[in-house]
């Protein structure tokens, strides 16, 4: 058989890339999560907040260090595996993946550790400021790396000279056509993974009556903040189509598995996309709905395939499937928000013991629908690296053989596997042992909190192993 | 437009100023963990990690920076040395997952703890052997054709680089045992002094054997050094005369001087190899200006860059100001 170097790299790169995102996509949410929790404190001195946001805060610690570990890996492969690309569009890339990288440092440089270890050490106002900063500075970091996929999407404010692209204009090659529709989508998207999680945790928690106050709180404030947020998703995620369907009319036609440009497209609820024949099978579908949802009337004409060449079709099946699986999840949210608010209103809120579960298992859907959202984007961008200019041969690293591709996808694929098992077992006995869990003091306190280490996961203080206590 | 101000030379500084500082601060972390499977105890394997366990990561910042300052300021050089040290490249960041890992997980398990010492002591040196194969790689030169790449995969693999590899882990390996001197006391820092004469002696070993190999498979590096006799002989003089300081140092038994001694023989033998190669920092064909961004682009970041250095520095000094003094044994930071 012959190894593709070109897809073994797509392959690696989607693998690496999307284990990288899960992490910061939650430390994003729950960054800003803890601000409030300290906001509030600041305000009521409710110790209760307190308890809650240095539980959080914890979690908070170990995320953020797998995502920190996982990202080093991402500064790497554009030079290993896309040597090409990076070459050429190095000009705008390099700065804006760069600013990425600085933003995070300077974050974890000037507030994460007195975020992570300066309670008590520096004045109420500066610490709530610090984890401010903190939200603000994982915002500052994602609005660069979208910069940089989108221009990728619907590339701005450069031209060749020769073989490489310059910069014409740093501000359109910033804020590019998709930029703002990517940003607000992701960004919602993060604070919808950090509150279904807090949401989810907090219902495991009151099930088996722990905490019952502080978990209450949090679950109460959670179940607000998605009631606003799972529809402006919705709404956010429907602007954005229409702003794909502007600049990759072929993406959005995967995404409805159209393959004909017609009027009276209906939206396909279920169907069995055969790129072979180019048709469908097993279509089930509500007449004339994406006609009106794309173009506002029963027999608007929407793209199809057919518009473009075979050759530069995406893989229809998993742009259409991964699309529905995100939208599926998307309406799913709202349901379940909506399910909280009718409780709510009916005061049964605390005694509704389905529900706790419902959120306990919603608690992994984000992730799911971030990951689905992701992979409708790029898969659907296919076979074109930046949109347009540049395909995914073009950009491969030429000296790359398709073993080496292999043997590296394998390595990553084990070292993952490893590394990441511990991160999130340990993560997990944090969950469990909860807020109650303080670590006991032993003869040296003074002198361990005074030299503890500035570092994400010391600011977590459970043991590794069962009953190692 | 054309530049009004050339900021290649800037940028070769900044990038340059990062790539020692990563040197020497991971250096002595790294060595920490090649020593680690010789340590006289378990005890002193917790004393050698807490003496390095809250600065670790803030050194490895600097390696990050680097890379990604190479992809804006000199991307050529981010995309030859990439694909040409592609499996060298990969290896190296498993090892520092690996190790990265270790630190975090060491001191809260207890029955897995011997899984953690083997991933920290592995992870090092594994890291440590790929960069010094980096350094050796970029001594001999890359196969390429119109900006590309186009060796094999293992080009970068040869004798010689195998040589820079061990040459590395004895350096670092040297700088773990420096700082332990000065970070610990008692039977440790005793150890430590016993063995820092052994690894030096391998150490100017190798750089003995790299100084005389080098001229000879590099004409432009004979031409250098030999072809007139210049200021630059200064640095091999500076490199030995630490030798000799770092020498009677640990003879006197002084704590912290080993350690200066030690960075100063790495800073001169970096200038060295400076002076040897420069400006061509793809070698053979390209030099600085080749391998540059668009003066708009080293621009764009420079301003951010700016403003952020002083804040990194002042936060990496503080820290090691807030640990500083000895690792007492027993004492973790958990
Ligand atoms: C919690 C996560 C989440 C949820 C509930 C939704 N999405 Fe989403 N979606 C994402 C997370 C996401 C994402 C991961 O953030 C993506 C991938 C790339 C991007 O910009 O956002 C995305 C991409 C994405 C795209 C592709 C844009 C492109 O072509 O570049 C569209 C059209 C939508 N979304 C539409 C929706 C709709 C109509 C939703 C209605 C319920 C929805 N999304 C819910
Ligand atoms: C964060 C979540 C992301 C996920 C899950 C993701 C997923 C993917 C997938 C599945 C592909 C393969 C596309 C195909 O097979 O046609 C891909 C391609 C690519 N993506 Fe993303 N992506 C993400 C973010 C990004 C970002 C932020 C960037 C750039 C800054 C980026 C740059 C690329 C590049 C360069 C490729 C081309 C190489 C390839 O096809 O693998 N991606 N991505
Ligand atoms: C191809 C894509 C990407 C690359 C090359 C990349 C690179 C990096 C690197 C090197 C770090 C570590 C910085 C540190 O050590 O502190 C990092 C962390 C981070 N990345 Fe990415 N990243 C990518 C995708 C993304 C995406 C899609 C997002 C979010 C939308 C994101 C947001 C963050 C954030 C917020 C951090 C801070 C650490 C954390 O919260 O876990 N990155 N990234």
């Amino acid at each position: 058989m012959e190894l593709d170097p070109i897809f073994l790299s797509r392959l690696q790169f989607a693998f690496v890339v999307s284990f990288h995102a899960i992490f910061p996509v939650f430390t994003i949410g729950l960054a800003s999560f803890i601000a409030v929790l300290e906001g509030i404190y600041l305000k009521t001195q409710n110790p209760v907040w307190m308890k809650l946001s240095q539980f959080w805060t914890k979690v908070f610690a170990v995320v953020f260090g797998m995502g920190v570990v996982s990202g080093i890996v991402m500064a790497f492969q554009f030079g290993t595996n896309w040597s090409n690309f990076s070459y050429i569009s190095a000009n705008f890339l390099g700065p804006i993946l760069s600013y990425e990288v600085v933003t995070a440092f300077f974050l974890e440089a000037a507030f994460l550790g007195v975020l992570l270890f300066g309670r008590g050490k520096v004045p109420p106002g500066i610490y709530w400021m610090s984890a401010v900063l903190v939200a603000v500075g994982t915002f500052i970091s994602s609005f660069w790396i979208l910069s940089a996929n989108s221009w990728m999407h619907t590339p701005a404010g450069v031209e060749f000279r020769g073989e490489l692209l310059y910069v014409t204009s740093w501000l359109e090659a910033i804020f590019n056509a998709s930029l703002p529709y990517r940003f607000a989508h992701m960004g919602l998207a993060s604070f919808l993974t950090g509150g279904f999680v807090v949401a989810g945790v907090s219902a495991w928690y009151l099930l088996r009556g722990r905490e019952v106050e502080a978990n209450r709180k949090a679950l109460s404030m959670t179940l607000w903040l998605l009631l606003i947020l799972t529809p402006l998703q919705a709404y956010v995620g429907d602007l954005h189509g229409l702003n794909t369907l502007e600049h990759q009319p072929a993406k959005v036609a995967a995404m409805e598995g159209n393959w004909e440009t017609r009027g009276n497209v209906p939206l396909l609820l279920f169907a069995w996309p055969d790129q072979e024949n180019q048709t469908n099978h097993l279509e089930v579908g509500i007449p004339n709905l994406a006609s009106i949802i794309l173009k506002h009337s029963p027999d608007g004409v929407v793209p199809g395939l057919d518009m473009v060449p075979r050759e530069e079709q995406p893989p229809v099946w998993v742009v259409f499937w991964s699309f529905r699986v995100m939208v599926g999840l998307g309406l799913l949210m709202i349901a379940v928000a909506v399910t909280g608010l009718v409780l709510r209103l009916r005061g049964k809120l605390w005694s509704t013991p389905w529900y706790f579960r419902v959120l306990q298992v919603m608690s992994i859907t984000p992730f799911i629908a971030v990951l689905a959202g992701w992979f409708t984007t790029e898969i659907g961008r296919g076979p074109w690296l930046i949109y347009g200019i540049m395909t995914f041969a073009e950009g491969v690293t030429p000296s790359l053989q398709g073993w080496m591709a292999l043997t590296t996808l394998i390595g990553y694929i084990i070292v993952y596997a490893l590394v990441f098992s511990g991160g999130l077992y340990y993560l997990m006995r944090i969950l469990r042992d909860g807020m109650e869990y303080q670590p006991a003091h032993d003869e040296h306190s003074t002198q361990t909190t005074t030299l503890r280490a500035k570092r994400p996961f010391s600011a977590a203080d459970v043991p590794f192993e069962e009953g190692a206590r | 437009m054309e530049p009004v101000f050339d900021l290649v030379p800037i940028w070769a500084g900044i990038i340059g100023f990062g790539i020692i500082m990563y040197v020497l601060m991971d250096g002595f972390d790294l060595g920490q963990g090649i020593l680690f499977p010789f340590a006289p105890s378990e005890e002193a394997r917790d004393v050698m990690m807490n003496s390095v366990a809250p600065v670790w990561d803030g050194n490895e910042t600097w390696l990050v920076l680097g890379g990604a300052g190479l992809l804006a300021a000199f991307p050529l050089v981010y995309s030859v040395f990439l694909p040409a040290l592609y499996l060298g490249v990969f290896l190296m960041l498993a090892g520092l997952i690996f190790r990265g890992v270790a630190f975090e997980f060491r001191f809260k398990a207890k029955t897995s703890r011997y899984l953690w010492n083997w991933s920290f002591a592995g992870g090092s040196m594994l890291a440590t052997f790929a960069q010094g194969a980096v350094v050796g790689a970029y001594i001999q030169g890359f196969e390429t054709e119109n900006f590309r790449y186009v060796g094999g995969a293992f080009d970068w693999l040869t004798p010689f680089s195998i040589l820079t590899g061990f040459g590395m882990l004895a350096g670092y390996a040297l700088l773990g045992s420096t700082w332990l001197i000065l970070k610990s006391e008692g039977y440790i820092q005793q150890w430590a002094y016993k063995i820092t004469p052994y690894l030096l002696a391998a150490v100017v070993l190798v750089f003995g054997i790299i100084s005389i190999w080098t001229p000879m498979i590099s004409d432009l590096v004979r031409a250098r050094w030999f072809d007139q006799i210049s200021l630059i002989w200064l640095l091999p003089v500076g490199a030995f005369l630490s030798v000799v300081v770092l020498l009677r140092a640990v003879m006197k038994r002084q704590d912290g001087m080993p350690f200066v001694a030690t960075m100063a023989l790495f800073v001169f033998t970096y200038l060295g190899l400076a002076v040897s190669k420069l400006p061509y920092i793809v070698p053979p064909n390209y030099t600085l200006w080749d391998a540059a961004s668009a003066h708009s682009s080293q621009l764009f970041l420079l301003i951010g860059l700016l403003f952020v250095i002083p804040f990194v520095l002042m936060y990496t000094a503080w820290t090691y100001w807030v640990f500083r003094g000895k690792v007492k044994a027993g004492v973790g930071y958990h």
